[in-house]
């Protein structure tokens, strides 16, 4: 399938050849195939479509796919026909045969399968007029649910690699890093770092050698952009990397993936072989001289090792610990040779930006802060799934727009961004433009656009709890203040949430933060008191109810709740049976009563209770 | 000579080195990962091993081995069963999740039941946070779980066992 290109014009007959070879007017099936999906089941839906094709004789006439995360996970499995783009979410084998008869075949929606907009409660026929599709901006995602990752020739199609020999026919190294300058690229990894500036750093610095590092080991809790971006174009990363190496003027790259990602890393070894059989990736590419090749390291589960000099030591073969910068990597990074590290995503840019220009990129966005951000939206929102906008757009637009609002109509309470460095961002910070200086401006951080969406049922001091203890934990122990200061917090918290704290606590929790914030040695125990402090800053009212009055009005904090029998109660009996301490009377077929005198708060009568009786 | 009381088959460690050429620290983590891929942990007698092979010190190997989450120096169960411990999840009642796997099989995170059948661990996030909450059983996803459906699903697991019985 793939053919070696030795020069630069090879390769543009190769990519003319190929896409004169594709007919726009065939009927396509395109069945999402990322992590989400699958776990939905979408493997058994290609296959039942891949039978039906060759059932009816038709391998010639329609053209079966399976792509990357099309980002609208939770409706999986995501199926698409081309092309007319209908829709269908949620697909099951069974609705296969009827499919491909009235809509491949026939070309007419089925009405009974098509989504349904939570909001309108119309059904939707057309991809693109699904809002949670219409209201983004997807330059990066484009791709994703349209090609197949692993066919090196379909991305040729979609002009994939353009950028690259555009560069290698235009450009001189300076020329790329002045593009990515003006274009204004900051990095996606979390730190918003100038892109442009890292490589002009690192090409000036002197070395032997030069690395270039992609960092997918996307360790924030709640955010699944790299894994989708990586599973589903893995040649576009390739590609950035490429480019990126050309003007820095590293030979030898590296992808370092977290050990969770198993398809990422699947698809993307797959690609890199492509790339190397087609002459894009190796010595001489396409005969120009330029040499340069990849090597997939796995991330061994250390949340740490996302900071990108616990990286290094990682790959390096050592325990993942942070050391202290400067020097920084682009100066002594990986062999103590200058290294650029970039996340997934900014990688994800660069061929945008060389192959619009950069005047194009710099038209996205607002003024410091470019181009589009995907956010991964979860938790208590209608519509969960990856979601790419322009910088600058709204929480609000996100939440309530692309999100559908808040599920089961509740309440929204807080978004938490950034994770364990972030903070979480109250209602009335809802039209607050996500870009880098608006969102730290209202306590959070953009990282890497992990977005939380919490109603009236999720406990702040929980949330702040939560994260501390994910951080005490991830600490690599290196430095004190973040080993124990941040076991300190978790204590303090633990003690919050248990009903035995004292509002001095909540003064000393404050100091520490402060304290952790100043003295750790990396970025981990520097943000560590991020989502504690935001949280006391914007619900300070919910700790001082903990606190003082004992009670967790979301019902969470377990020790704090106090558990009653409401009305509801039909008299089963099911709840005295598992009262292990007799505190539950009451007469068959009448409503029970609990003690919460006797009440140890076990929680196992809320649990054995059919009739929703048990409140707390 | 064997102090230290495992007996591995050696051949496995065999075909991972030769896969290697003039090994450096570089490539520690990638060798431990495929030992734990070949014998599903790391055994001592294979680390020592490693050590006297490649002259990495065997306390450097141990560093690194007790440093990541992912490395295990005792065997596991046929089934690995991985909870999600993310934000997402931990909104969207994974807690509750965690609770049903821990009383179902009588395990804390980390262990493995007395029969090697299972082992339980959480993970910091799986990735698929769209699907909260979520585990993982020998690499297969079940999302969007209930305490009821992770009781089905472990159940599912069991039964054959029980059949025999
Ligand atoms: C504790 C910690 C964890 C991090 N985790 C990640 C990560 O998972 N992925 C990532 O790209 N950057 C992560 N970073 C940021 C990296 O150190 C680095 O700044 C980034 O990879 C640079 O790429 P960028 O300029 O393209 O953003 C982390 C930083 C810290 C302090
Ligand atoms: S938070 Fe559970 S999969 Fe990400």
């Amino acid at each position: 399938m793939t053919q070696k290109s030795s020069s630069i014009s090879d390769f543009v007959s190769w990519q003319q050849r190929i896409k004169s070879a594709v007919d726009a007017g065939r009927s396509q099936i395109i069945v999402c195939g990322g992590t989400g999906c699958v776990a939905l089941g979408s493997e058994s839906v290609y296959d039942a479509f891949e039978s039906e094709i060759k059932k009816q004789g038709l391998e010639k006439e329609v053209l079966l796919k399976g792509t990357g995360c099309h980002g609208f996970c939770e409706k999986g499995p995501v199926v698409v026909i081309l092309p007319d783009q209908f829709f269908y979410p949620g697909v099951k084998p069974e609705n296969v045969a009827e499919i491909f008869k009235e809509t491949v075949i026939g070309r007419k929606a089925i009405e009974e399968l098509l989504y349904v907009d939570p909001i309108s409660s119309k059904k939707i026929t057309y991809e693109y007029d699904i809002p949670f599709y219409a209201k983004q901006q997807r330059n990066i995602f484009h791709n994703n649910g349209r090609i197949d990752p692993v066919d090196v020739e379909d991305f040729i199609a979609h002009n994939g690699y353009n950028a690259f020999v555009k560069v290698l026919q235009e450009y001189s190294p300076q020329d790329v890093i002045d593009s990515v300058i003006k274009a204004g690229l900051r990095g996606r990894g979390g730190g918003g770092f100038p892109t442009g500036v890292k490589w002009d750093i690192c090409r000036k610095a002197s070395g032997q050698e030069k690395y270039l590092i992609c960092n997918a080991d996307e360790g924030d809790p709640g955010a699944f952009m790299d894994r989708s971006i990586l599973e589903g174009t893995p040649h576009a990363i390739i590609e950035g990397m490429l480019i990126s190496a050309f003007a820095i003027g590293a030979c030898t790259g590296f992808i370092y993936v977290r050990a969770e990602y198993p398809l990422a890393v699947k698809n993307t070894r797959l690609a890199l072989e492509q790339a190397r059989d087609s002459g894009l990736l190796g010595d001489n590419i396409l005969g120009t001289g330029f040499c340069f090749d990849i090597e997939i390291r796995q991330g061994a589960g250390a949340f740490v090792c996302g900071e990108e000099t616990a990286l290094i030591a990682s790959i390096e073969g050592h325990r993942g610990m942070p050391r202290t910068r400067p020097p920084f990597p682009a100066v002594k990074g990986y062999a103590d040779e200058p290294t650029n590290i970039n996340n997934v995503e900014t990688f994800a840019n660069i061929p945008l930006i060389i192959e619009n220009g950069h005047e194009w990129y710099s038209k996205i966005g607002t003024e410091k802060s470019k181009g589009t951000k995907v956010f991964a939206l979860a938790g208590k929102v209608k519509n969960t799934g990856l979601v790419e906008v322009p910088m600058g757009t709204t929480l609000r637009a996100i939440v309530f727009g692309i999100g559908g609002g808040i599920e089961n109509d509740g309440e929204f309470k807080a978004a938490q961004l950034g994770g364990p460095s972030g903070g979480c961002i109250p209602t009335q910070y809802l039209d607050t433009p996500l870009d880098y200086e608006s969102v730290q401006e209202v306590g959070a951080i953009m990282g890497s656009g992990g977005l939380i969406v919490m109603d009236q049922n999720v406990c702040m001091v929980d949330i702040a709890r939560y994260f501390l203890d994910f951080v005490q934990s991830e600490s690599c122990g290196k430095c004190t203040p973040c080993r124990v200061g941040t076991r300190r917090m978790l204590d303090i918290l633990e003690s919050i949430c248990g009903g035995t704290a004292r509002m001095d606590d909540l003064a000393k929790l404050e100091e520490l933060a402060v304290d952790v914030n100043r003295a750790s040695l990396c970025g981990l125990g520097q943000t560590a008191p991020n989502p504690v402090l935001s949280t006391i800053k914007n619900f300070r009212d919910e700790y001082v109810e903990h606190i003082e009055k004992r009670i967790c009005t979301a019902g969470v904090c377990l020790e704090l709740l106090c558990y009653q029998i409401t009305e509801k109660c039909v008299g089963c009996g099911a709840c005295k049976k598992v009262c292990p301490v007799a505190a539950i009377t009451g007469e068959k077929k009448e409503i029970h009563v609990l003690d919460t005198e006797k009440c140890t708060k076990c929680g196992q009568c809320y649990n054995v209770c059919k009739f929703e009786a048990v409140k707390r | 000579m064997n102090l230290i009381g495992e007996n591995s088959d050696l051949n496995i460690l065999d075909d991972i080195l030769s896969a290697f050429t003039e090994i450096t620290s570089n490539d520690l983590i990638p060798i431990l990962q495929r030992i734990q891929n070949g014998y599903g942990y790391l055994p001592k007698d294979v680390v020592m091993e490693v050590s006297e092979r490649t002259g990495i010190a065997a306390s450097q190997i141990y560093g690194v081995a007790t440093f990541y989450e992912q490395f295990h120096l005792k065997p596991r169960g046929k089934h690995l069963i991985r909870c999600c411990r993310g934000t997402a999840c931990h909104v969207k009642g994974g807690p509750e999740i965690i609770d049903v796997i821990k009383k179902c099989l009588g395990l804390e995170a980390g262990e493995t039941t007395e029969d090697m059948e299972f082992t339980f661990e959480t993970v910091a996030c799986l990735g698929a946070c769209a699907l909260a909450p979520l585990m993982v059983i020998d690499g297969n996803y079940y999302g969007m779980m209930t305490k009821q459906k992770v009781a089905e699903v472990l159940d599912s697991f069991r039964k054959p066992a029980e059949e025999i019985a």
